[in-house]
């Protein structure tokens, strides 16, 4: 695996102003390298700011400050037009494929729409051609083309909006959600599709979930995100097996186990409170308002990330050994199974 | 006087166990629609009882929604229900709308996915919790209240004095969705509905309602039918599975014979394509195809058509009968597997023996049968 | 894990073996057979799959209102186009004699209070006011709907600048605005169609700009700003096809007020000049008849009638058919007849 930057992210922040109040902290202090050839998952939940982070690689939304590098160009500053070149090096799959792709437009319209507007295929037919090869390529037939969305299933509809992706034949495609509306039979269809275009045609994805367990899946490298900052960086087996960062741990201890005998014996963290307002984050470290080990100096420092193993950091004054008191100790309310 | 939450009179002397809160029989339900008759729930029968919780578990278009809502008298109009229900000894279907509304709102809650649209953004959460019980159980006022602030507390609301004044958007996901389920015990129903009550929340917001609901349970002594598509909160949550394919149920059980030897292919396929924590890196079984719509559901097996079994031309024409394959487990199929993971011999096919390795979803057929049936398979 | 794999390369096999295929629910085809990748598709639906004219046609044919407005439009047009060849009297052929005789052999419509045949003069004034209706309808189209598409893509500054230029116009009582107007262009049908252009143009930019900003929001909007799309092709290809429904709906009934507007333009002298016939015009010129020869403003009001309702069944199908979604619908209704 080549190790070359394919898109940079430095001390992203992206604040979007709130009617009579302070601005909103969507992305507040991010920094992501996705390389080459590799799958970099971007975990969280609900305002964490991972959406945001993938949108502003797109430049979908403005930085308010940082910058953002794709292959070694600085993009922060790019125009209205030079941008629409940028959004063919990096494309996205979005969450609900239903609901981004055009209701009036066929199948073939849809995938065929940046070859059109980056002027890929020269004529008509060799557009067509094209499609017919995308469509091949995540595994529909090609007379797909003609149909209407509302006439696919929801995988079929998924392997369209890949199709689109795949299209302009980006360097990095940002993956948002890309299974999680999809029953649950074929939600592996689309991870083992994806997993499999990586390794044919050498793509590079940032694949933005909430599912811990699917991004574990695909991914080379895992950055989990909370309340706008990333947490805790590292490969699926550190996280899995030694979680630095108390979020990390509780996030991995809430995802549940489709076994019952393990989820009856299983100690489970359940974090206690509610996500703190983005509008007006927790001094210092920002999960210390729900972390069961929070300690004094944790509400006076802005824990940096430190590197706990080689390739795997954690932002966490206490990080490593928090997680372990919490393992021995789980808070009291949660011990017994629901039975 | 407003009645105390905890413990509940009613469910404080009855042992888990015992009576059916609901028990169906038989249900099939019809939707007639612009594009013709969809059969979305056929022969279906479950029953729970007090203090347990069945997980019904299935994809869209199973009918896992539909069977519970024609249950209880809340499909659409378009619909045509047939079958017997009864909600603590009382047939539902043969009663009049009014009796029928009284009796299910004096007995049963219920908790729908997304809390928003469940709450009504003018009200104060206080008024919305008791609405219900005001009507049912005559209450006052200054009563309703007490009891509202009494059951913010029970679901965990943090200052339900202060809160109870509040209104939805006030709260967050995870805390308007305990609201709900507050406003679904207000009149101590013995029966909770909870359909797909997590998933519109995060995971950790998730396994915060689920202990939730499972504490409840223990405390009221409540049945709990859960309903949803997550084998990960079945496994944490159910007593007794059953799971839905194409309108019908394929496999129900106890919750441990099912996650430990399920029966049916699909059920074995589901638990099989899911990535596993701590197992990245390997091709997932993935089951091709989707699931039928109710519209043009096939013939016989509905799962025929994704199966990696794929038994014979019988499964493509014939509707397997739900056979028991261990006590209180019944599989609908003609290749059901047992505990050990082999085939139990079919008593048309009477090679049916036992596969080498039970984690390959081909478990049901024989080595030779899959050879036979796939000459391609390499 | 070797056997998942191995599954998914034997399951896009082909389902022979024990299974006949031909009784197979998904018989197997091409792709299945060739390709060696799992194939996540069914086999068509729909046999054929027609251009869109061809579907549209095939769809309007099917809804019988929809065909009795086109017809209707249709017998329009050729009156429009032929009505003073098709007229059994002079429009202007005055005959004191005969004055304000009810409906008979000889005037099937009656005749007006200087003996003027009615049904010749409904259906001259056909052209006058389809005319008027389509063309004023047609101004506030045009520039209403590109002030709502700006006005709602790009919004901030050129919102607010369009949009109160908009409800400046919209705040002028019609009159008002149409004195204003012939001021400057002097009297005739031209103002008149010019004015009732200018009438409706707001209504048409806040329709626009209401539905561009919810399709603005979908995500495949999104997605194509995702893949670099262009503006003007995002508002071209995706943005105004989707806001075609409420556009045609709000066409249609505005092409009914646009030609009763002409009535009370004409009246006022600001719009169709006497004795040229109009059906607004000859509408309200029978009201104050009414008790005695309701003849004079019952034909030229069924006239006006019998034209919005088409328009409005021609819209209300073209709303339909123009949703692909629809479309399956009404084929599939056809099909389970």
């Amino acid at each position: 695996m080549s190790t070359a930057a394919v898109a940079e992210i430095d001390d992203l922040t992206v604040w979007f102003p709130s009617p009579g109040g302070p601005p909103v902290r969507a992305v507040d202090g991010v920094s992501l390298t996705v390389r080459a050839g590799e799958t970099l998952g971007l975990v969280g939940e609900s305002g964490s700011g991972k959406s945001t982070t993938g949108l502003a690689l797109l430049r979908l939304v403005d930085p308010t400050t940082g910058r953002i590098r794709v292959g070694g160009e600085d993009v922060t500053g790019w125009s209205r037009r030079r941008l629409r070149g940028l959004r063919r090096r990096v494309a996205m799959v979005f969450q609900d494929p239903q609901a981004s792709l055009d209701p009036r437009r066929t199948v073939g319209a849809s995938i065929a729409e940046p070859l059109v507007v980056h002027r890929l295929a020269g004529s008509a037919d060799a557009r067509r051609r094209r499609v017919a090869e995308l469509l091949d390529l995540v595994g529909l037939r090609p007379e797909t083309a003609g149909r209407h969305p509302h006439e696919l299933s929801g995988g079929q509809r998924q392997r369209v909006g890949i199709a689109r992706a795949l299209a302009g034949e980006p360097d990095l495609i940002v993956l948002d959600e890309p299974i999680a509306s999809l029953d649950l039979s074929v939600q592996a269809q689309i991870l083992n599709l994806l997993r499999r275009l990586q390794r044919d045609l050498g793509l590079t994805y940032l694949f933005i979930a909430h599912d811990l367990a699917a991004v574990e899946h695909l991914s080379d490298r895992i950055a989990v995100m909370y309340l706008g900052r990333i947490v805790e960086t590292g490969t699926p087996t550190q996280l899995w097996r030694e979680p630095a960062h108390p979020y990390t741990a509780a996030l991995l201890s809430a995802i549940p186990v489709a076994d019952p005998r393990v989820e009856r014996d299983r100690r489970r963290i359940i974090l206690s409170g509610e996500l703190p307002s983005p509008t007006d984050p927790p001094s210092g470290c920002r999960f210390r308002t729900r972390c069961p080990q929070a300690r004094p100096d944790c509400a006076e420092t802005d824990p940096p990330a430190v590197e706990v193993a080689p390739g795997h950091r954690a932002a966490c004054l206490y990080a490593g050994e928090a997680v372990r008191a919490m393992r021995a100790d789980p808070p009291a309310p949660v011990t017994g199974g629901p039975r | 006087m407003s009645a105390p939450v905890v413990p509940s009179p009613r469910a404080g002397g009855e042992p888990p166990g015992g009576e059916p809160v609901l028990a169906i029989d038989d249900l099939t339900v019809t939707l007639g629609t612009r594009n013709g008759p969809a059969r979305a729930v056929a022969g279906v029968d479950w029953s729970v009882a007090p203090g347990r919780t069945l997980a019904l578990v299935g994809e869209s278009g199973s009918g896992k929604s539909m069977t519970v809502l024609a249950a209880t008298g809340l499909a659409p109009r378009s619909a045509t229900v047939t079958g017997r229900v009864r909600l603590l000894g009382r047939e539902l279907t043969t009663m009049s709308e009014t009796d029928r509304r009284r009796w299910r709102g004096r007995h049963v809650g219920f908790v729908f996915q997304d809390p928003m649209t469940t709450l009504n953004p003018v009200l104060t959460v206080g008024r919305q919790v008791t609405e219900a019980c005001e009507e049912h159980l005559g209450m006052s006022r200054r009563q309703a209240r007490s009891r509202a602030v009494e059951l913010l507390d029970l679901v965990g609301i943090p200052a339900p004095e202060r809160r109870v004044d509040a209104h939805p958007h006030q709260f967050s996901g995870g805390m308007r969705q305990r609201v709900v389920i507050a406003m679904a015990l207000a009149c101590e129903p013995e029966l909770l509905i909870a359909d797909e009550p997590t998933t519109a929340l995060d995971v950790t917001t998730q396994a915060q309602i689920v202990e939730l609901v499972a504490d409840l349970r223990r405390r009221l002594g409540t049945a709990v039918v859960w309903i949803t598509h997550d084998l990960g909160v079945v496994a944490g949550i159910a007593d007794t599975v059953a799971v839905m394919y194409g309108g019908r149920i394929v496999e129900q059980g106890p919750v441990d014979a099912v996650f430990a030897a399920p029966g049916h292919p699909y059920t074995r396929a589901l638990l099989a394509a899911r990535p596993r924590p701590g197992a990245a890196g390997e091709e997932l079984a993935a089951i091709p195809g989707a699931p039928p719509s109710p519209l043009d559901l096939p013939a016989g097996c509905a799962f025929w058509p994704r199966c990696p079994v794929r038994g014979d031309a019988r499964c493509a024409h014939e509707l397997p009968p739900l056979v028991p394959i261990a006590p209180g487990h019944r599989v609908r199929t003609f290749y059901p597997t047992t505990a050990d993971g082999g085939a139990t011999a079919d008593p048309t096919t009477a090679d049916g023996g036992a596969t080498a390795d039970p984690t390959t979803a081909d478990g049901g057929a024989t080595a030779e049968d899959r050879h036979q049936l796939r000459p391609e398979d390499r | 894990m070797s056997a998942a794999g191995d599954r998914a390369s034997a399951d896009a096999g082909t389902p022979g073996g024990a299974a006949d295929p031909s009784t197979a629910p998904h018989p197997p085809t091409r792709a299945d057979l060739t390709s060696p990748r799992p194939v996540d598709d069914h086999p068509p639906t729909r046999a054929a799959e027609a251009g869109t004219l061809r579907r549209t046609l095939t769809a309007l044919r099917h809804d019988p209102p929809a065909v009795a407005g086109t017809v209707v439009l249709l017998a329009l047009l050729v009156v429009g186009l032929a009505g003073q060849w098709l007229a059994p009297a002079g429009i202007n052929d005055v005959d004191v004699d005969q004055m304000l005789r009810p409906p008979s052999g000889a005037h099937p419509f009656g005749t007006d209070e200087l003996g003027r045949d009615v049904l010749s003069r409904v259906l001259v004034a056909a052209r006058v006011s389809l005319q008027v209706g389509l063309v004023s309808v047609g101004i506030a189209l045009a520039v209403g709907v590109t002030v709502g598409l700006l006005a709602g893509w790009y919004g901030g500054w050129a919102d607010n600048l369009l949009m109160r230029g908009m409800d400046v116009l919209f705040a002028f009582p019609v009159l008002l605005l149409a004195v204003a107007i012939v001021a400057v262009l002097g009297p005739g049908l031209v103002t008149a169609m010019v004015a009732i252009g200018v009438v409706y143009t707001p209504i048409f930019a806040r329709v626009t700009r209401a539905s561009v900003l919810a399709v603005r929001e979908q995500v495949f909007v999104r997605a194509a700003v995702s893949i670099g799309t262009s503006d003007l092709r995002i508002l071209r290809r995706h943005v105004l096809p989707n806001i075609a429904a409420p556009l045609i709906v709000q066409t249609s009934l505005s092409l009914a007020f646009a030609i009763l507007s002409e009535a009370a333009l004409s009246f006022l002298g600001l719009g169709v000049q006497p004795p040229a016939p109009a059906w607004g015009r000859m509408l309200y010129d029978g009201r104050g008849f009414i008790t005695d020869a309701w003849w004079l403003g019952f034909f030229p009001g069924a006239a006006i009638f019998v034209t919005v309702l088409a328009f409005n069944l021609v819209g209300d199908a073209l709303r339909d058919v123009l949703d692909p979604r629809q479309l399956t619908v009404s084929e599939a209704r056809r099909s389970t007849r």
